[in-house]
């Protein structure tokens, strides 16, 4: 692929960020975001704060008209007085729409700086905190976008098949709220984002550029939050995995809690709905998390990064890599006490 | 005798230094590229009566076959300044300020450096450089004047769209105007098309369609009637490769309201007119540098072909958008305008 979109970069801080956790995502994928933390400390000896005390940006609620602007500026508010109280100035959200939500507010602070002393005073007036905007907001994806060729040297494994010797073909997805709505603040822009690509390519693999790259992963808020339109957001989905089968995709990469989650939940929904997968052998195509890939290569357990989890398993990946696991432990808790194996679906195979 | 100077050895500077040389007024014309009609000599047919482009430029060309013309290829004007903003004191007998013309001093300049096509790149959803069945109208009118309309794998294509207002009337590449010749060129290119491959189908996506001049709409129906093109209002969003090369696009039928997706061989983008590199620089250094880049005339009605700047002259599509004839008439006032205000109470001497 030629690659002049290159081009677009952006300002992301060296060090000390603050970071805000997702609403979903620990519940959907819940070792990512243990592992970015473990990652930014232990491979590459950064600052990060996981403060406790941290709340949602509402995004969720914003976007399907239920939460209103005002509401939504005042918790931001709040989340960036956390940020100002202990003393760090990066802000970094772990999921794509809060990221989306805090872009937005900056943008509209500075665009109508009347806006931000309204926050300002609603704050003051709710909780009587004050806050200073953050100098860098920037996605997670963005910092290992960053680092990626300093984690490179580190990684156990590369994106190879060990049977064939070739890259790993991979389709990468980014969320809309990343660089649809303010193209400028993704990497790549929006039309063909690089930040996964850039990881994709730097870890070893090649990145599959099929014809609905940029379509929707079919979670689009109000397509799946009323149920009435819940036909909507499969039918996007699907729509997506036919145009990339034929290019056999060995995983998906994304860099958002909903298109994990949807590419990797409907593939069941479609299999049980049209008795259809999207790999030859009918174990669909596995998602990944970048922060659950970063944590493979680095040679992390994969069932401490949570794949377990996940609707399409992946050992069939790990194999192809070469990652060392222990089918054993899959479900076997942090307590120790080993879980039920889940029942298997009747059309996609585990 | 008054020097003239040229600057741009297209349509409106070649019709303007013959006008003059018929005139008895020796011109020096100078010309950037190697040779003069750059922008004519890489067409096939002109619209309206598909003309031999190679004859019409053969003709154009003949005009310069006077001793008093001097035509200066490869000859790249880097500067433009009067007098009254170098402060040099070369002024002439009469008066009027003296134009340097890089190291050479002239009275009377022409500025007829035209316009460069827009660079489709910069509209990246379309997929210009990335997928080889992407093509612009200049590629296109090139495999035209070959006879060799080939898709990506150098066959027949079987299907082939054209898009107009790449690059025109376009908030996102920041040129709001009319390009005003790219309707007319794609029912040109379509009815070409058709004549070379009849079997091909053949797709005009647009906004509307400005049949302006003279014998255009009866092309435009030609094309409708005779040649089965068939045209769809509505723009396309976003174009990407498929598996086995083509192209496929996403647009809007807004005459329908519905959308669309549709594959081709090729994707053809009817892209717009910019102010050339030269004009751009040029206009700014003697400061009659318009919007879009483009060169300001003192008035629209009155005195097209003159600029706020006294003895410089403006011809062609350095001032907007032109077609061939409007830029050869153009050139033809601004000669006529030079033999008249142009030499301010002076006359020439033989």
């Amino acid at each position: 692929m030629k690659r002049f979109w290159n081009g677009y970069q952006k300002a992301i801080a060296d060090d000390h960020y603050f970071y805000e956790r997702s609403c979903i995502r620990q519940t959907f994928f819940p070792g990512s975001e243990a592992a970015f933390l473990k990652i930014l400390r232990e491979e590459l000896g950064k600052d990060i704060c996981d403060n406790p005390h941290q709340h949602t940006c509402t995004g969720i609620g914003y976007h399907s008209d239920v939460v209103p602007f005002d509401t939504t500026m005042t918790v931001v508010a709040r989340l960036f007085s956390l940020m100002t109280e202990y003393g760090y100035k990066n802000y970094v959200p772990s999921c794509v729409t809060s990221f989306g939500v805090f872009t937005e507010m900056m943008t509209k602070w500075e665009e109508q700086p009347e806006l931000k002393e309204k926050a300002r005073q609603y704050l003051w007036e709710a909780c009587k905190r004050e806050f200073e905007v953050p100098e860098n907001i920037v996605h997670p994806s963005d910092i290992i976008y960053k680092f990626r060729f300093d984690l490179k040297p580190k990684m156990k494994y590369q994106l190879l098949n060990r049977f064939t010797g070739r890259p790993l073909r991979v389709v990468e997805h980014i969320g809309c709220h990343y660089a649809k709505i303010f193209s400028h603040h993704g990497i790549g822009n929006a039309e063909f984002p690089y930040v996964l690509a850039g990881m994709i390519e730097a870890w070893g693999g090649e990145v599959i550029d099929y014809p609905e790259r940029r379509h929707c992963c079919g979670f689009g808020f109000r397509q799946y939050l009323v149920q009435e339109n819940r036909g909507y957001s499969i039918a996007n989905t699907k729509k997506k995995f036919e145009s990339m089968e034929s290019y056999e995709p060995d995983f998906i990469l994304t860099n958002c809690p909903g298109c994990s989650m949807f590419l990797d939940k409907w593939q069941y929904t479609i299999a049980e709905m049209e008795h259809k997968t999207y790999d030859r052998e009918g174990y669909g195509i596995p998602v990944l998390t970048y922060e659950e890939l970063a944590g493979l290569l680095l040679g992390y357990d994969p069932w401490t990064l949570g794949l377990q989890l996940h609707q399409v398993q992946c050992e069939r990946l790990m194999d192809k890599i070469g990652i060392a696991y222990n089918p054993s432990e899959k479900y076997r808790g942090v307590s120790g006490l080993r879980h039920p194996s889940p029942e298997k679906p009747e059309f996609l195979k585990v | 005798m008054k020097k003239i100077a040229i600057l741009g050895a297209g349509p409106a500077g070649i019709e303007a230094a013959a006008v003059l040389a018929a005139n008895n007024c020796p011109v020096t014309l100078f010309e950037k590229e190697a040779q003069p009609l750059c922008n004519i000599t890489d067409k096939a047919f002109l619209f309206p009566n598909f003309a031999d482009a190679a004859e019409v430029a053969a003709a154009m060309r003949a005009k310069l076959d006077n001793p008093i013309i001097t035509l200066r290829c490869n000859t790249e004007v880097a500067q433009l300044t009067p007098s009254y903003i170098t402060g040099f004191q070369a002024e002439n007998l009469t008066g009027t300020p003296v134009w340097k013309v890089n190291d050479e001093l002239y009275d009377i300049v022409l500025l007829a450096t035209g316009y460069t096509p827009f660079d489709a790149r910069r509209k990246e959803e379309l997929g210009y450089g990335i997928y080889p069945g992407v093509h612009t109208s200049l590629e296109m009118e090139k495999m035209i004047r070959e006879g060799k309309i080939v898709n990506s794998l150098g066959e027949s294509p079987k299907r082939i769209v054209f898009l107009q207002c790449v690059g025109s009337r376009d908030e996102k590449s920041g040129n709001h105007y009319c390009s005003k010749l790219c309707c007319v060129t794609a029912v040109k290119q379509a009815i070409e098309a058709k004549k070379q491959l009849p079997n091909c189908e053949v797709f005009v996506y647009y906004m509307d369609l400005r049949m302006w001049g003279q014998g255009f709409e009866e092309m435009y129906r030609t094309a409708q009637q005779e040649y089965g093109v068939n045209f769809i209002r509505g723009r396309i969003s976003e174009a990407g490769g498929t598996f086995d090369g083509r192209v496929q696009i996403k647009a809007e039928d807004t005459l329908l309201g519905r959308p669309l997706k549709m594959t081709s061989d090729l994707l053809v983008l009817m892209v717009g007119m910019e102010a050339s590199k030269g004009t751009r620089e040029l206009a700014t250094q003697c400061r009659i540098c318009g919007e879009y880049g483009f060169a300001q005339t003192k008035d629209p009605h009155l005195h097209d072909c003159q600029s706020e700047a006294h003895g410089l002259f403006v011809a062609g599509a350095c001032k907007r958008p032109m077609t061939l004839t409007d830029s050869i008439n153009d050139g033809r006032s601004a000669a006529y305008e030079i033999l008249t205000v142009g030499s301010i109470n002076s006359t020439y001497e033989q």
